[in-house]
């Protein structure tokens, strides 16, 4: 059934760090890898050599600028630059599960994960229009929508070293600015995390209560006054020539039309 | 949003085959036998074709089926159960007016009631969805039931009721541009809350996640289509409500040339609300398309 449960036991989801992704895009590639050999449907492409490619992704990094106001303390502020990954957020009130004609979207009582049953999705794209996010892709090969499944098949995998039962873009975050775990969970880490950082939701006003938080950028450093660390070492030692080059220089000058 | 001609042609089909069931259910006009069967056959044909059309949009149409199981939530389950309800219990009423030569009025009514119901629970696929500001006001069900009203009273020669609800369908399209231009500014959603970094300066998307495109800017992010929207909606609304309109109320003299100018008016009208539609596509911005830093 499409309706919502109530309450989840647990909300299993993502933190993602803003200020620690360098935009690397690593975690878009494992997720593609691991979706495609694994849960469901493989993520397709269309024509990924030839000159218009595009294809099925569940994991996208955006990159932002963005420039603060100018004020008095800050008359020329820079512009800073923010990778941003988005996926799937895992909401509480997720408006893709009640649109769904057929009960093929539904979210997981035990751990709040928002899935796709394939066999009962019959592609008719209402799930990806009511998502503020992005979050669902259908895929053109099989005709039936994709989503972030939080690596349902790794979390819980006993076949896996337990290092790896984490999603796949959080295993293979090189920066470290993934983070997975309980967000239900007032004393996990990652509710810890949120609280000392002031995690985030995106489009708030949508009402969608998404699990999902993001780690704002911290306050760049501010910089006092423009300093040239290297000034002293390239300033010229001595402005006059000395010794043989000294001589060298006066005797030239001596020369007619030496001397300027 | 990508204005999907599938999508189109069903809704502005359906919408006017549901409109003229509406008014055969209230026997207006009380047909029977052979001019009973051509009034239904375009009914149903109407209805039913738009109904197939919306099926060549999904993935798995051969799974359409379990689309009537979650009508508790999804207004688009309540839409097939609707329709399928609606033709079932017109279909029994068209057998009673063709081959009985009898009115069942209660059936009737059930049956108009039922069309009616489609045609809001189609408008409410696209008003619930909070992510296209332009389609979440309470002036799209109006847009919708108004426009099949007024194609159902046309195609059923209404004579007293088509100039007025074309009138009141004409008025509510004005409305709905007018407040429609100023949907996604007011809804309060920006770059800023899409990337929750609005409050520390102004955001500029600097680089994409891909350099081709993807599903989500083949069917949210729709921007070609609308450099034209100005003539366009001068053309639907003129097609639409202007023209039928003055085709309707011309005095002629003769049943043939007042046929004539019903069967103008019909098809000026059906144009003007295919247009009409296609503009309430290819118009509509996805919030979605903020994070594209476009709109």
């Amino acid at each position: 059934m499409t309706q919502l449960p109530n309450s989840t036991d647990r909300k299993m989801g993502l933190v993602i760090d803003l200020d620690t992704c360098v935009g690397c895009h690593a975690c878009v590639i494992s997720c593609k890898g691991w979706n495609t050999e694994n849960y469901g449907a493989p993520l397709s492409d269309q024509d990924p050599y030839g000159s218009d490619p595009s294809g099925t992704f569940l994991n996208r990094v955006h990159s932002y600028e963005v420039q603060p106001t100018p004020c008095s303390s800050q008359p020329a502020p820079a512009a800073q630059l923010v990778h941003f990954p988005k996926s799937c957020l895992h909401c509480e009130d997720a408006p893709c599960v009640t649109v769904c004609p057929t009960g093929a979207s539904y979210k997981r009582v035990e751990d709040g994960i928002v899935l796709v049953n394939e066999d009962h999705c019959i592609g008719c794209g209402l799930c990806a229009w009511s998502c503020p996010y992005g979050a669902r892709e259908l895929d053109l090969a099989e005709g039936v929508m994709k989503k972030c499944t939080l690596c349902v098949d790794r979390i819980y995998n006993e076949n896996l070293p337990e290092v790896d039962r984490v999603p796949s873009c959080v295993r293979t975050c090189p920066a470290g600015a993934r983070h997975f775990g309980d967000l239900g969970d007032p004393d996990s880490d990652v509710s810890k995390l949120v609280a000392e950082r002031g995690g985030m939701d995106l489009m708030p006003e949508m009402g969608t209560k998404p699990v999902n938080k993001y780690l704002p950028p911290r306050p760049k450093d501010t910089i006092e006054e423009e300093i040239d660390i290297l000034a002293p070492l390239l300033a010229p030692v001595a402005e006059e020539p000395q010794g043989f080059m000294g001589w060298l220089d006066k005797a030239l000058d001596k020369l007619p039309g030496g001397a300027h | 949003m990508h204005p999907a001609p599938s999508v189109i042609i069903f809704t502005t089909l359906s919408g006017l085959g549901f409109g003229l069931l509406f008014f055969l259910g209230l026997g207006q006009p009380a047909v029977t036998g052979t001019v009973a069967f051509v009034f239904y056959a375009i009914a149903f044909g109407l209805a039913c074709g738009g109904l197939l059309a919306s099926t060549f949009h999904l993935g798995h149409p051969e799974r359409a089926w379990r689309a009537f199981t979650q009508w508790k939530t999804s207004w688009l389950s309540r839409e097939g159960v609707c329709a399928v309800g609606a033709l079932t219990v017109m279909g029994l009423y068209a057998l009673g007016a063709i081959f009985m030569d009898s009115h069942w009025t209660l059936l009737g009514w059930i049956g108009a009631a039922l069309s009616l119901a489609t045609v809001f629970t189609t408008s409410m696929i696209y008003t619930q969805l909070k992510t296209i500001p332009r389609w979440n006001m309470e002036l799209t069900p109006a847009v919708f039931l108004s426009f099949s009203l007024a194609g159902g009273a046309l195609l059923a020669g209404a004579e007293t009721a088509a100039p007025w609800l074309l009138a009141i369908a004409g008025a509510v399209q004005l409305a709905y541009w007018a407040k429609g231009d100023k949907a996604l500014e007011t809804s309060g959603t920006d770059i800023g809350t899409a990337t929750g970094l609005g409050d520390r300066g102004a955001v500029r998307a600097f680089e994409p996640p891909h350099t081709g495109s993807n599903y989500l800017l083949r069917e949210f992010v729709h921007v070609v289509g609308r450099k034209h929207a100005q003539k366009l909606r001068m053309i639907a609304f003129v097609l639409g409500f202007a023209l039928p309109l003055l085709l309707i109320l011309t005095p002629v003299e003769g049943v043939v040339i007042k046929h004539v100018f019903a069967a103008l008016a019909v098809l000026s009208h059906l144009a003007g609300v295919a247009t009409s539609r296609w503009l309430f596509f290819a118009q509509a911005e996805h919030v979605v398309g903020l994070y594209y830093g476009k709109r």
